[in-house]
């Protein structure tokens, strides 16, 4: 039965894709629309969803030491002692992944089909669609490094298939090639991990290698320098699926991915892949402090660093991409403190909140006629009142504003990074500062979008009228550039209700002293108790420190933005900082001067200096027998072939008698 | 059914060769004697490949070492024989070869339109000679089909090939003749030694195998001598860095079927060498030059993908991709442990398919726009949706993404490697970083983008034979991903052995001494 919640949409895209292959594609076919094809498809996914509940509850049925549920479908590799087989387990931690996936996966399906309507090749988009939830299970599911591997790169090829899905423009197709380079720098670092785990332990199974950690302690005869090492390989692997510094830098241009892409992959699912990972191998990670603090570092790092260069976007995606690679970094701060369960916590909120606020960006620029620049926008309050609605609640949640689900994660976050045995106040204290800009810049973004006045040119009312011919296909169809602002198709509004009933509600399961999640996990991540030396009354204390900042960002940024020649005049005053952020720190241009330039050089010279001028050089001074040269060549030409062979060969015989008979 | 099979390895081997002499006789001038000849030989090929596929069922992993086997004398004086056998490692290279002759020769049909009658007559004898090289159990008999293939295949290049094609065959030619000479000495060397050891010569390798082959003494040991001169043969063959450098011409000049038998099989032979003979007759040899040739492996590596990403040709590229590909079989062969090697005799049959694949679609989109620039191209997708889909599976298999064929062979090299050597393998393991870039970014120039170029617009997708041609690969390249096991299990118990063997071997060193006549002597006294 668990082999059916990959199968599912294994299927799906199997039928998705051989039908536009060979039915859709070729010069003179129809392309099916995207009712169809997305049907298709969100009846895979949904059915994915569907086993995948009933599986939840049978584990909820089971007592929390045996909670697991494992399927071995055929051996995969098997060489002498080494034994790979295809195996798949879900045990507490990988079905709340799996119940994310296909939940809001669904969703998404649903809502693609309204936003691709207009799309040429729908069939091909949902085919892609399918095969990344089919990887992305693999990814959760699989019973070993291998398996979660393949999911890792299989969805790793969808990002990139979906990255470019626009081909045609070479930026896009550029983003996917990024995408995918980037991770593979990530991979490596992976595989190196999976080598020196195979080497140390003699398996890649993930129960194997935990029976082999007895009460949290290190196996006999391996050393601790060996544990970092493999955790922090198996880290820099994360780095690139999870953008986390310094592979980040793929997540921003990934934007140019269809919306609902934005929302699935580069939010809510795949780039959790790495909390994923190492909340998976928490019983290596908690036997290394170093790994430890650096994955915390880092995801601190990142988390602010990020949220600086969310501040002065203009494109309402990149916000939304900066926001993430943010969140991202706070997922990895808990991680990085002991606290998995706080970072998988996260995981599950910024699901519903991030593809919610993705999904509501998608909207908007659907209503607007492909238009991303918030600085165009303004005043969509009136007219896209349920996106507004819906997207209001995603602001809130994000900005970590009780009682809504993002408050619970990012608090939880906040006082383990402060209270753990491995936190401390300089992790906490760049926690809850970038909390303070991620309630600026989302209100910034949230303001510039809904609410004021509307910073372009709207139709009149009398072209408004028309709402219902759907023939917002071409964009600004109207004279003078004005916008017809609708709101989106029933499709693509209904997943943004439910996901926003679950941004808002969604942190229950993990309220303080009480969470469920918590529990939940216990058997395969232990809970870290706060250390002793922690003031009792101090949760609650930072607890309001956090609010109050949130609360802080939320209104600095609504008085700020109200004004808007005064943000001009003060981005004037503040230009060198603002450019250096608005070109991201010049990372991509670092990276291109130090690294891909360089390389690309000595490339040139190898192959024309190393292989044509001296190789060759050398070789060819060998076999200058010029006149021979032309004999073969005017015999080739004559088709005496049979005959050249055939002397060839007997030259061949002639000179080997002569060897042995000569020695002998 | 015993008679049948007391002679089934010869009957496929001289199988291709009768019938392409058969062929000879159809007269090909006209159109329709054209046709008959195309569905003559591509007959001749799908009989032996069906011929072959008996040889998987009868095959017992667990059976004799050599099975199958045949024996006639030959040159008894010289203790040389008419020998042939079949192991698991002969096996699977016996079955990549038959699988792609049908292939190689349906996409002749539209592109060779001259001399017909003598290309299929030498792409069938070259089937010959390259099975032929798989099956022997005689060394001296190795050696005549190894020489035997060039011809066939120098013809190949020289005839039908591109512009340059007469520099790229003799370059083809000079490079492996040269090798394969120093080969030949050491075959005889062997030969002799088993004299002085045994009281007869003999270049039956089951026989050689139990020459005692002195290692002591540094450098200049006889078996390290001997494994060089083997090894210059089978390194120019691989190609090795730095011997590589016949690859890209070969391949560019050659005519597409040409190039995918080239890098399909023909490279195999080195790596194939390296397994048969290479480890079991020099075991202290091999580890002696163990560190050296996994770094030149790792070197080739790099080396290729970076030389590949700045091709501005498509065939080239995926020319250079070969040496970076067949570094890793390097690198694995030379780890000396059963994953990698495993891993390694995986990864020759994964290229075979992913680089054929590959040579074939450049092939199909030279046809129709008889240039092979990577700038003359750009948004073929749009108007080439099929040869896409198909570009890109053979794409993701290059670049080893699991699922796919590739990911199994390199993971498994490197996975063994890492035991042997964290640091090679650490460096080579960056390959896949690289591997990534060279041919994302020459698919997204000639896939992705606008399409801006007028004959471009115009470009039709694949045809149903196009298509007949290409979906058995791409069958095998997810079959392989998915099914490894299917493979291993008739691949790893010769393996296994193998690798039992030369340990065996490497605990009981020979020192040099008088008893054996020591091939630095040789070298010294002629």
């Amino acid at each position: 039965m668990l082999a059916l919640i990959p199968l599912f949409p294994l299927i799906g895209f199997l039928i998705n894709g051989t039908w536009y292959a060979f039915g859709q594609a070729p010069a003179g076919r129809r392309k099916a629309g995207a009712q169809i094809t997305g049907v298709i498809a969100t009846i895979a996914i949904f059915l994915s969803f569907v086993v995948s509940s009933i599986l939840f509850s049978q584990l909820l049925g089971m007592d929390a030491e045996h909670r697991a549920i494992e399927q071995v479908i055929y051996p995969w590799i098997s060489i002498g002692n080494f034994k790979l087989d295809m195996v798949f387990r879900l045990d507490s931690l990988s079905t709340l992944f799996t119940l994310v996936i296909t939940g809001v996966g669904t969703l998404i399906h649903i809502y693609s089909i309204g936003y691709m309507s207009h799309d040429e090749t729908p069939g091909k988009f949902f085919s892609y669609l399918n095969l990344f939830c089919f990887a992305m299970l693999m990814l959760v599911i699989g019973g070993s490094l291998p398996i979660l591997f393949l999911g890792w790169e299989g969805v790793g090829l969808c990002s990139y298939l979906l990255i470019g899905y626009w081909y045609q423009d070479e930026e896009k197709a550029k983003a996917g090639k990024k995408a995918f380079v980037v991770n593979r720098v990530g991979d490596f670092g992976f595989l190196l991990g999976m080598f020196l785990i195979f080497a140390t332990f003699g398996t890649l199974d993930f129960e194997a290698l935990k029976t082999l950690f007895v009460h949290g302690a290190l196996p006999p005869g391996v050393d601790g320098s060996t544990i970092t090492a493999i955790c922090l390989l198996l880290f820099v692997g994360c780095m690139g699926k999870s953008a986390q510094i310094p592979l980040y830098v793929w997540l921003p241009d990934a934007m140019a991915g269809p919306t609902p892409v934005s929302a699935l992959i580069h939010a809510a699912t795949m780039v959790t892949s790495g909390i994923y990972m190492v909340s998976r191998l928490n019983f290596l990670y908690s036997l290394s402090p170093t790994a430890l603090s650096v994955v915390a570092t880092v995801g601190a790092v990142t988390a602010f660093f990020a949220a600086t260069i969310a501040v002065v976007q203009t494109d309402i995606k990149k916000v939304l991409a900066y926001s993430t690679v943010s969140q991202l970094g706070y997922m990895f701060l808990g991680c990085g403190v002991g606290a998995y369960s706080a970072g998988v916590f996260h995981v599950i909120t910024h699901a519903f909140f991030k593809a919610l606020l993705f999904l509501g960006a998608g909207s908007v620029i659907h209503g607007m006629h492909e238009e991303q620049n918030i600085l165009k926008m303004g005043g969509l309050k009136s007219k896209m009142p349920r996106t507004f609605l819906t997207f209001a609640i995603g602001w809130l949640a994000i900005c970590g504003i009780p009682p809504f689900s993002g408050f619970f994660s990012k608090d939880e976050i906040l006082w383990q990074a402060y209270s753990s045995p491995h936190g401390s106040v300089f992790l906490w204290a760049l926690g809850a500062m970038t909390a303070v800009m991620t309630a600026f810049y989302m209100t910034r973004l949230f303001y510039l979008t809904f609410l004021g006045e509307s910073r372009f040119k709207a139709a009149t009312h009398q072209q408004q009228g028309h709402k219902h011919d759907d023939g917002h296909g071409h964009k600004q169809d109207h004279a003078h550039g004005a916008i017809h602002v609708h709101e989106s198709p029933f499709s693509m509004v209904v997943p943004l209700m439910v996901l926003a009933f679950l941004s808002a509600f969604g942190g229950f399961i993990g309220i303080p002293h009480l969470s469920w999640l918590e529990h939940w996990l216990e058997p395969l991540i232990p809970t870290h108790e706060a250390t002793g030396n922690v003031a009792a009354g101090m949760e609650w204390l930072l607890m309001a420190v956090s609010v109050a900042g949130a609360t802080i960002g939320v209104f600095g940024a609504l008085k700020l933005y109200r004004n808007l020649p005064a943000v001009n005049e003060l981005t004037k005053k503040l230009s060198p900082v603002h450019r250096l952020l608005e070109n991201k720190w010049y990372i991509d241009e670092l990276y291109e001067g130090l690294i891909i330039r360089p390389i690309r050089k000595i490339s040139e010279l190898l192959w024309t200096v190393v292989d044509v001028g001296i190789i060759d050089r050398l070789v060819l001074s060998f076999g200058r027998v010029s006149t021979w040269t032309g004999e073969t060549a005017r015999v080739a030409h004559t088709g005496a072939i049979q005959v050249y062979a055939l002397a060839l060969l007997l030259g061949i015989l002639a000179i080997a008698g002569y060897l042995i008979y000569g020695w002998v | 059914m015993d008679g049948f099979d007391s002679s089934l390895l010869s009957k496929i081997v001289f199988l291709p060769f009768v019938w392409g002499v058969l062929g000879l006789l159809i007269p090909s001038k006209s159109k329709p004697g054209r046709v008959a000849l195309q569905t003559w030989t591509l007959a001749g090929t799908l009989v032996t490949l069906g011929l072959s596929s008996l040889i998987y069922f009868r095959y017992l992993p667990n059976g004799a070492d050599f099975q199958l086997t045949e024996k006639l004398d030959w040159i008894p004086d010289l203790g040389t024989s008419y020998s042939v056998g079949l192991d698991g490692i002969s096996l699977w290279l016996i079955l990549l070869t038959t699988f792609l002759m049908p292939i190689a020769v349906l996409s002749s049909f539209s592109a060779i339109e001259t001399r017909v009658r003598e290309y299929y007559f030498l792409l069938l004898a070259l089937e010959t000679g390259m099975l032929g090289a798989f099956v022997s159990l005689d060394m001296f008999l190795f050696y005549i089909f190894w020489e035997a293939m060039l011809i066939p295949m120098y013809f190949l290049i020289g005839i039908w090939g591109g512009k340059d094609r007469v520099y790229a065959a003799m370059k083809f030619f000079l490079y492996t003749l040269v090798g394969s000479l120093l080969m030949l000495v050491a075959i005889f060397y062997l030969a002799f030694q088993h004299k002085v050891q045994f009281g007869a010569y003999s270049t039956q390798i089951t026989e050689l195998y139990k020459l005692q082959l002195a290692s002591g003494g540094g450098f200049w040991s006889t078996q390290n001598i001997l494994f060089l001169a083997f090894a210059l043969a089978f390194a120019i063959k691989v190609p090795l860095f730095p011997f590589h450098t016949w690859l890209p011409d070969a391949h560019v000049q050659a005519p597409t079927a040409g190039s995918v038998i080239l890098a399909a099989v023909l490279l195999k032979m080195g790596g194939y060498g390296f397994i048969r003979f290479g480890f079991p007759l020099f075991p202290q040899a091999v580890l002696y030059f163990q560190i050296p040739f996994m770094t030149l492996g790792t070197v080739a590596i790099i080396y290729g993908a970076w030389v590949a990403m700045v091709q501005p040709d498509i065939k080239k590229l995926v020319a250079y991709s070969s040496v970076s590909h067949m570094g890793y079989v390097i690198v694995g062969l030379f780890s000396l442990n059963e994953i990698a090697v495993t891993g390694s005799y995986y990864q020759m049959l994964n290229h075979g398919i992913s680089t054929g694949a590959l040579f074939l679609l450049v092939g199909m989109i030279y046809e129709r726009r008889h240039t092979r620039e990577i700038s003359a191209f750009g948004g073929i997708t749009k108007v080439m949706p099929l040869f896409a889909v198909i570009f890109m599976i053979a794409t993701l298999s290059s670049i080893a993404l699991p699922g796919t064929n590739g990911f199994v062979g390199e993971f498994l090299i490197l996975l063994g490697a890492w035991k042997t050597s964290p640091i090679l393998t650490a460096i080579a393991t960056l390959g896949v970083i690289f591997g990534a870039i060279y041919m994302l970014w020459m698919f997204q120039r000639v896939m992705f983008g606008p399409l801006k170029d007028e004959q471009n617009q115009k470009l039709k997708d694949l045809n149903f034979r196009e298509l007949l041609v290409l979906a058995p690969l791409v069958v095998a390249i997810f079959g392989m991903g998915i099914f490894p096991n299917f493979f291993f299990e008739k691949l790893e118990p010769s393996i296994h052995r193998l690798i039992v063997r030369s340990s065996s071997v490497l605990a009981n060193p020979v020192a040099e001494n008088s008893d054996s006549v020591s091939a630095v002597a040789l070298i010294k006294g002629n």
